[in-house]
């Protein structure tokens, strides 16, 4: 396993890129760490299929080199990367049993036949497919097929990096989550560092220590699930992250009062910002409070999906989603609270800090 | 998948059913009536059970006919097979050059039968034909009027310049069907070129290999025009196959009833054999 | 109004629907929710008018359509893939059903533009689908599915193949477009979040079988198998199997369980008892929560809450707890078990004792 660094990266699919728009892909200088698990999330032409293809090898960057352990790689094939990939459709051959399947990796590579029978054997009691090892990989189902395809880049010893593009796209819900587990405690017991694609948060955020999010080409943040979810360093963040996503409301700053069409909010902090700048309050809808007290609200609808119900309101003449717990009750008279720890303020779409 | 269902569909397709009874199934019964029955003309026709059968299977000519004719395909089947993959394996997937192989993969098969037959007939020609005579002035002896390897050569040749580009376009067609994803992982399994060939191409290509195979079977056994255009048949007996023996005997000595015998036998031989093949192919397809 | 009667669709040894009855109203929303291959699909086939049922009777406000071919019924369809004429601009897409039943050119114009702007395709009614987003190609699909104004839509998994953010967005405005029509609307999922977002009726299908059809959140809360219970839960349900004995449910003589009040009524014996991962919990939740004893098998943090698997006495359960809790793999925890939401099933499957809480039913 290895070390990634990402230095300066930049790529275009046209010739002769000038203006920043002509890049798919914006500039990236990261390193990420040994055996971390990191997830590429972004809506679809954000450009983390073309990050991760230039970590795999298909694609050469335009600008910047890419090392694993300090090695520079830019210019070596897939092959000599020592990288294993499992794609959005399982890939297996059709024509092998699962054991050859999970053994051509090793065969190709010469692979003493001792060593190949031991790993694969190792494997195949890992992906719980023992009972399964004779039989061709045909008949398997698309579960099954993809914990082949990820088998055959666990049975090499010398991986720099697993990468996965949207893996769990052609699974059924029931499996992904047994899936998604599974991988995590693979993640757990053998550290490999491992980069995962993915437009579904709930599979980034759960498979990934550090998740990183695209959208326009550009990484826009990088962080922890809880970072992403209580801090979103940019607007995007808050909408993409969460189900709903956060409540973006226009706001007036003055000190650590905040003024929304009317309604005061007090601030812990008196946030600093530029003059000029377009001044925005972010709420998650989850630390909305709904009862008795507070700054009332019109209720639109309220959704009831099983354990939670989403209650769509119209709040100083904008709409807003709040979260309400499944035993949670709805006053006639609904008046909502923020929570005051779970406040950011952004000024033209980035979060903004402050002194206490 | 099932197919929609939908009962008036029936109604188009039976002009065809008409045209394949008055072109096929009529024509098939008055060969089998002419096979069972013994004519001198006058339409006086005298009951001749499975003689002409006995007669035609008791013959050497039948049976160094049936020899040719399975050595041919047999060539046939093993040269333009690989061949045809070769090349498809080796066209390009994207760019310009796509629509030009496409169209010059095709450009044999728009030629007409007999016309390929004069084409190759006045190619190989010693005085005239630009490859007869280069062959001469290189000082090979060339000659497929004479000579019964020269002759089957052209034939080869021939059977091979008119028919790849069909096992060709069948290939392709399977190859482009192949997502890059497994492309991709087989790179990254480090798999070599016949590798990637064994279990990724040609597990894909099966069933369009399979239909292949049997296209060029049953046309090559059947081959007549050629033979008949460049050879007739010759030098000697040379080349005549079964089809040309059949001729000769309807047309050429008019023996009605053993030719119509000799036609169903023929007709049985491919269907027997094709049905073989087929089997044999699908059957190691569900093995599993 | 579209009843099927008896319907079965047996293909070669395969039976793909087993003995179906199904009602579903005019202007009322159907959500199909079932695994792959659990027969959703051939279901809309059948609907359609696509497929034949084996047996059987289909029939529309009272006329048996059973024979009747889906170009003479009132039905448009919308599929997972994105299905459009490529070779067509955006406006002459939707405009198709409308051009093939003859409508004037005014009608067409106005309704196009009508059913653009709800699906919010007017800046790119110009462009061919090809240069759209697959968001704006389904969008195009669902606004010619709505111009056809027919009376039986039917839309098999239309969002599956959009990223999770625009599914978000299209899932909000579909019921809107539902309610505003008076057509029979049938969905097809493979999520249980989907079916709850929606909202409607719907029917939990297993194995080419409906094990349940009504409200989906009175389906949702009050399961009458525990087929229906696993097919419509995510994450996973958590399920035991244990014996109940007075007022406590066992297993190998030891008590595992308290018998809460709503299920005090059932017969002692052998039950499988089930519950939703948000009933369990690590902090103690209310007064009559019942205490276990668990391993954790792996924690997932997904921002405001964490799944987390545990393995309590041999059976695999998972928790959804709000906030952050990683906890290492193979820790001892103890866990708390709303005992107010537990579900009972018999040995043949049926729920016990109406699996009733407090929740009251909101039908749709």
């Amino acid at each position: 396993m290895a070390r990634i660094n990402l230095d300066h990266i930049r790529h275009a699919y046209g010739p002769n890129p000038k203006k920043p728009s002509d890049y798919s892909l914006k500039e990236v200088h990261h390193e990420w760490n040994d055996g971390g698990a990191y997830a590429l999330l972004g809506p679809s032409g954000c450009g983390k299929t073309t990050l991760l293809n230039i970590i795999s090898g298909l694609l050469q960057p335009s600008e910047g080199k890419i090392l694993f352990d300090g090695k520079d790689v830019t210019n070596l094939s897939t092959q000599d990367r020592n990288i294993a990939q499992v794609f959005q459709f399982p890939v297996i051959y059709d024509t092998m049993t699962v054991y050859d399947n999970l053994a051509f990796p090793l065969r190709n590579r010469h692979v003493p036949e001792a060593e190949v029978d031991r790993r694969v054997k190792e494997i195949i009691e890992m992906i719980g497919l023992s009972d399964r090892a004779k039989k061709r990989a045909q008949g398997l189902t698309a579960d099954q097929k993809q914990k082949i395809s990820l088998g055959r880049g666990l049975v090499r010893s010398d991986v720099s990096a697993i990468l996965f593009d949207e893996p769990l796209t052609v699974i059924d819900p029931h499996m992904k989550w047994v899936l998604r587990s599974q991988l995590k405690r693979l993640h757990k017991q053998f550290g490999f560092t491992m980069v995962y694609v993915t437009h579904d948060q709930t599979e980034a955020l759960t498979f990934a220590d550090k998740v990183v999010v695209m959208y326009d080409g550009e990484i826009v943040q990088i962080g922890t699930p809880a970072e992403l979810f209580e801090k979103p360093k940019h607007t995007f963040v808050g909408y993409f992250i969460g189900s709903p996503g956060m409540n973006v409301l226009p706001a007036r700053i003055d000190g650590s009062s905040v003024d929304l069409d009317g309604q005061k909010v007090a601030l812990s902090f008196a946030p600093k910002i530029a003059a000029g700048a377009k001044t925005e309050l972010g709420i998650r809808p989850e630390f909305v409070r709904l009862g008795r007290e507070g700054m009332p609200v019109t209720i639109s609808k309220v959704e009831d999906i099983g354990r939670q119900k989403i209650v769509r309101a119209s709040f100083a003449n904008r709409p807003i989603a709040i979260v309400v717990h499944e035993d949670g009750e709805i006053p006639a008279e609904p008046k909502i609270t923020f929570d005051p720890n779970a406040i950011n303020i952004y000024a033209n779409s980035w979060r903004v800090g402050g002194e206490a | 998948m099932e197919k929609t269902w939908n009962n008036k569909a029936w109604f188009m397709v039976l002009p065809v059913l008409v045209l394949v009874a008055f072109s096929a199934v009529i024509p098939l019964m008055t060969v089998v009536n002419y096979s069972v029955q013994d004519t001198f003309g006058n339409n006086e026709f005298f009951w001749a059970g499975t003689d002409w059968f006995i007669q035609v299977l008791q013959s050497d000519r039948f049976w160094d006919a049936l020899t040719r004719n399975l050595i041919f395909s047999a060539i046939i089947l093993t040269i333009e097979i690989p061949l045809g993959i070769l090349i498809a394996l080796n066209m390009p997937k994207t760019g310009f050059g796509v629509p030009v192989c496409l169209v010059l993969m095709s450009l044999p098969l728009l030629i007409p039968w007999n016309v390929v037959g004069t084409i190759w007939q006045v190619f190989g020609r010693v005085d005239i034909g630009l490859l007869g005579y280069t062959l001469a002035a290189l000082g090979i002896n060339y000659n497929y009027v004479n000579n019964v390897f020269d002759a089957w050569v052209t034939l080869i040749v021939m059977d091979i310049w008119h028919w790849t580009s069909l096992v060709v376009l069948l290939c392709y067609a399977g190859l482009v069907s192949i997502p890059d994803a497994y492309y991709q992982a087989a790179k990254i399994d480090g798999a070599s070129r016949w590798a990637v060939f064994r279990y990724i191409q040609l597990p894909k290509m099966k069933r369009v290999l399979l239909i292949a195979f049997l296209l060029r079977f049953m046309d090559s056994f059947m081959i007549y025009t050629e033979p008949f255009v460049v050879t007739g048949g010759g030098p000697g007996n040379a080349t005549t196959f079964l089809s040309i023996d059949l001729v000769k005997t309807a047309i050429g000595q008019f023996d009605l009833g053993p030719a119509a015998a000799l036609s169903l036998i023929y007709f049985l031989i491919i269907l027997l054999l094709s049905w073989i093949f087929y089997t044999v192919m699908t059957n190691s397809d569900a093995q599993s | 109004m579209l009843e099927l009667k008896n319907i079965t669709k047996v293909v070669g040894a395969d039976t793909h629907i087993h003995p179906t009855d199904l009602v579903l109203e005019r202007g009322s929303l159907n959500v199909l929710l079932g695994p792959t291959l659990s027969g959703k699909t051939s279901l809309m086939r059948l609907m359609a008018g696509l497929d034949k049922p084996t047996t059987g009777t289909i029939t529309f406000d009272g006329k048996d359509v059973t024979g009747v071919r889906v170009q003479d019924r009132s039905v448009a369809m919308v599929y997972q893939q994105f299905i459009n004429y490529p070779a067509m601009t955006v406006y002459e897409n939707i405009a198709s059903p409308m051009r093939i039943s003859g409508k004037d050119a005014a009608t067409i114009d106005r309704e196009v533009r009508k059913a653009a702007e709800l699906m919010k395709l007017t800046p790119y009614l110009e462009r061919t689908p090809l240069n759209l987003s697959g968001g704006q190609q389904q969008r195009t699909a669902l606004a010619r599915a709505i111009v056809k104004n027919a009376s039986l839509v039917l839309l098999d998994e239309p969002l599956a193949n959009l990223d999770y953010k625009l599914r978000e967005e299209l899932r909000e405005e579909l019921p809107k477009l539902f309610a505003a029509s008076g057509s029979i609307f049938v969905y097809a999922t493979t999520e249980p979040q989907e079916a709850l977002l929606l909202g409607g009726n719907t029917a939990t299908l297993s194995q080419g079988r409906i094990s349940q059809f009504g409200p989906t959140i009175s389906v949702y809360r009050k399961p009458a198998d525990i087929v229906t219970a696993k097919t419509f839960a995510d994450p996973p349900l958590n399920t035991i199997d244990l014996v109940k004995s007075g007022d406590a449910f066992e297993r190998d003589g030891i008590t595992v369980l308290p018998v809460p009040a709503h299920l005090s009524g059932i017969a002692d014996g052998a039950y499988t008892i089930a519950f939703h991962p948000h009933h369990l919990s690590l902090a103690r939740p209310h007064q009559t929560a019942a205490t276990l004893k668990a391993r954790i098998i792996i924690s997932e943090i997904a921002g405001s809450e964490s799944f987390i698997h545990v393995d309590c006495a041999g059976s695999r359960w998972v928790m959804l707890e709000h906030g952050i809790h990683d906890i290492e793999p193979d820790t001892a925890i103890e866990l708390f078990v709303d005992t107010r939401h537990l579900m009972a099933f018999g040995a043949d499957g049926r729920a016990i004792g109406g699996s009733a809480d407090s929740h009251t039913v909101r039908g749709a």
